[in-house]
């Protein structure tokens, strides 16, 4: 692959063609234009600084107690007692793109490949809970990820993918409801009742209005339906993971480890308190929580990341919360490797990144992990770009050895006093949050949305000062730019999909659908679960959009305020 | 002295990556520009009304969706139709080369990728608007911090 690459054609470095103005010839930042390097910076990405050697006055006396036996409170070593040797993690590596019917190829694909489980990704409009055929859909449908309109769309995706065999997880918050219930829908036609799916729908509202800016009603009642979920799942779906808090969308968005920690941890806390609210038992629903992370390049902060959390959660959620059930205690987490540390140059050398990622989540103790692709910061991954990502995983599985010891770092002065910093600066902002009333009010008032864009703003001005190097950008870059392949989307799947969901409104049976909409909006004016009104209305083809309206409807919608 | 340059930073569509467009918007700040951010999911025609409400010199369009090729050029339309065909309209995100090359024909102007620096938009902005390349011999110069501060708000 790598000689398919070089036979591209040179290209011109970018600054060159796209400045008018005359600039250095290098994409070099000032700082380093007099061939002055900035001295390094001795600090992690989150600004904790390092010394140059750790000496056992390092740690704190009581590490035995803070660490654990590994698959024992506080879990700190991990959720397991063998970890991967009895069960390496699982390889999720996330796909979607075009329509239904190409998605499900590329599935098919990489099941053929070694692939243990599914992850989908939608595309904008799906996201945003518009159809193909509505306005604000104009030029985005199938762009980013998968177009689903209806339970059609639903029932092409996952064509010939016995739903009990795979586990199936669904980056989707605002209408997650909807896609849980087409998912649901889609498994009664195979025969397969709910309580045997596994995997996980996203729905995780909070970090929506922090980071990733996709959403539907107000932060409320957005949380509401979350709940509804958690509720739901817990009774019928013991193998499904009803959320996945996330801090990658945080991390990406610009925040620094301790941020993603403490403010995951916060929205983890915010959905405890209001399913508590409800009056569930918290361990109804805590095993079935999970969590997201990101995994960047600063190598030590990240695995110390992981196990700080870990343990944060386990503490948190027992004396607390007050839960029983060990099982209750544990984060369990996917990770993904971070796309914002990918670089448009030298697009080749993002394979060692993801590499070195991917090897810190797993020293971390990850449960599953999606290694990114080396053309991610062009367009999405062709199909020989997502391969390389997955054989990365199979290296650091079948060739390291590194899965035959677990938590080998125990007990390294520097990484046990890494983890107590970052376990204590994360709290110290849970502590912020709690003050504030909650993170659904912290997220009101724009605090987190600040701070990370604060963090993004500050590591942005170091690197155009030089004093973080990023390879090939700032420091090393060559005079050539190579040019690998890059996946193409047909305009023609938008129009496609366009017809396709106004043919399922005509086709479908229209007293049915007539009778489940009603429904559901006089559900939405009570505190009713929403989740068995929106599986009727998909079971009767209602599409993800006229669903989204109605919620749209009964309550608002919601509008950021534009600061920055 | 010149007014200062004033800059409508634009996110249009459903896209909600809104990290560089934020991280722009504080540089041209810093930078002594006059910032109007609109916020997330603007249609075209409520990104070329603000420009004219506005009365901008640029507008500054962030897309990472993949939907370059369809919000680019509506936009430029519809500010040829409103009369501010002369407003420089540049922008930038995960947009190929080839993209780029196309929406510059027609008359886009120059579009910045994934590691390009604050700077270098700066003064591509500045020497863009001005027509004046003296301006552009600020180029590399370190963004002040603690610059005139019109933060842009709220629509």
């Amino acid at each position: 692959m790598a000689n398919a690459a070089r036979t591209e054609t040179r290209t011109e470095p970018r600054k060159r063609e796209t400045s008018r103005a005359p600039a250095p010839d290098s994409a070099a930042p000032s700082g380093t234009e007099n061939g002055a390097t900035p001295p390094p910076l001795f600090e992690t990405l989150s600004g904790i600084p390092v010394k140059p050697v750790y000496l056992p006055e390092d740690v704190k006396p009581g590490l035995d107690e803070r660490l654990g036996e590994p698959g024992k409170f506080p879990f700190t070593r991990g959720l397991h007692p063998e970890m991967y040797r009895k069960r390496l993690w699982t390889m999720r590596q996330f796909a979607g793109f075009g329509s239904a019917e190409h998605t499900n190829q590329r599935f098919h694909y990489l099941l053929a490949q070694g692939m243990t489980g599914l992850s989908t990704a939608f595309d904008m409009p799906t996201l945003m809970g518009y159809d193909a055929d509505h306005a604000m859909s104009f030029g985005e449908v199938g762009r980013e990820g998968v177009a689903i309109s209806s339970l059609e769309d639903m029932e092409i995706l996952f064509r010939g993918i016995p739903l009990d065999q795979v586990t199936t997880s669904m980056t989707i918050n605002a209408p997650a409801v909807v896609l849980l219930a087409m998912y649901v829908a889609v498994a009664e036609k195979q025969g397969i009742p709910p309580e045997k799916l596994g995997g996980t729908v996203q729905a995780d509202m909070l970090k929506e209005f922090i980071a990733q800016k996709e959403w539907i009603c107000p932060p409320r009642p957005s949380v509401k339906i979350c709940v509804d979920m958690i509720e739901w799942c817990a009774k019928h779906m013991p193998k499904w993971n009803s959320i996945s808090i996330s801090g990658y969308h945080i991390r990406e968005a610009g925040a620094t480890a301790v941020q993603e920690l403490a403010f995951t941890i916060a929205d983890g806390i915010g959905y405890v308190e209001e399913c508590v609210k409800r009056g569930m038992d918290v361990d109804e629903f805590a095993p079935r929580l999970s969590f997201f992370w990101d995994v960047h390049n600063d190598f030590f902060e990240e695995i110390a990341k992981f196990r700080a959390g870990r343990r944060i959660w386990a503490k948190l959620m027992r004396d607390r919360f007050g839960a029983k059930n060990p099982r209750s205690w544990q984060l369990r987490t996917h990770a993904q490797t971070a796309g914002v540390s990918l670089t448009a140059q030298q697009p080749l050398n993002n394979v060692a990144r993801v590499a070195i990622q991917a090897l810190a989540a797993v020293l971390g103790g990850t449960q599953s992990l999606h290694t990114n692709s080396m053309d991610e910061t062009l367009a999405l991954p062709t199909e020989e770009a997502a391969t390389v990502a997955l054989r990365t995983q199979q290296i650091i599985a079948y060739e390291t050895g590194v899965p035959n010891v677990v938590d080998p770092f125990a007990g390294s002065y520097f990484l046990e006093s890494l983890t107590d910093r970052v376990e204590e600066e994360a709290m110290a902002y849970i502590r912020r949050i709690d003050e504030m009333g909650g993170i659904i009010h912290a997220v009101e008032r724009g605090y987190p949305q600040k701070e990370i864009a604060d963090s993004a703003y500050r590591f942005q001005m170091q690197v155009e000062e030089g004093r973080r190097v990023i390879v090939g950008v700032n420091r090393f870059g060559g005079e050539e730019e190579i040019s690998i392949p890059v996946l193409k989307i047909d305009p023609e799947i938008e129009r496609r999909q366009i017809e396709r969901v106004r043919a399922v409104r005509q086709r479908r049976d229209a007293a049915r659908w007539e009778q489940a909409m009603k429904d559901l909006r006089d559900a939405c004016r009570t505190d009713k679960n929403l989740v068995p009104y929106v599986l009727d209305a998909v079971r009767a083809y209602a599409t993800l959009g006229e669903i989204s309206d109605l919620f749209r409807e009964a309550f608002g919608v919601y509008r950021e305020p534009a600061v920055f | 002295m010149a007014r200062k340059i004033r800059v409508l930073v634009a996110k249009a569509g459903l896209d909600g990556h809104d990290r560089g467009a934020k991280v722009v918007a504080s540089a041209m700040r810093d930078a002594g520009f006059e910032v109007i951010y609109t916020g997330l999911h603007q249609t075209p025609e409520m990104i070329v009304q603000a420009a004219v409400q506005e009365d901008v010199d640029a507008v500054a369009l962030s897309i990472l969706s993949g939907a370059h090729m369809t919000l680019f050029p509506r936009v430029l339309e519809l500010m040829r139709a409103a009369g501010i065909g002369d407003v420089l309209l540049t922008g930038g995100g995960i947009i190929p080369k080839e993209d780029m090359a196309a929406l510059r024909r027609m008359g886009v102007g120059d579009l910045f990728g994934p590691g390009t620096t604050t700077t270098a938009i700066i003064d591509y902005i500045r020497g863009a608007t001005r027509g004046d390349t003296a301006a552009a011999g600020a180029a590399g110069q370190k963004p002040a911090r603690s610059g005139p501060a019109k933060a842009g708000s709220a629509r």
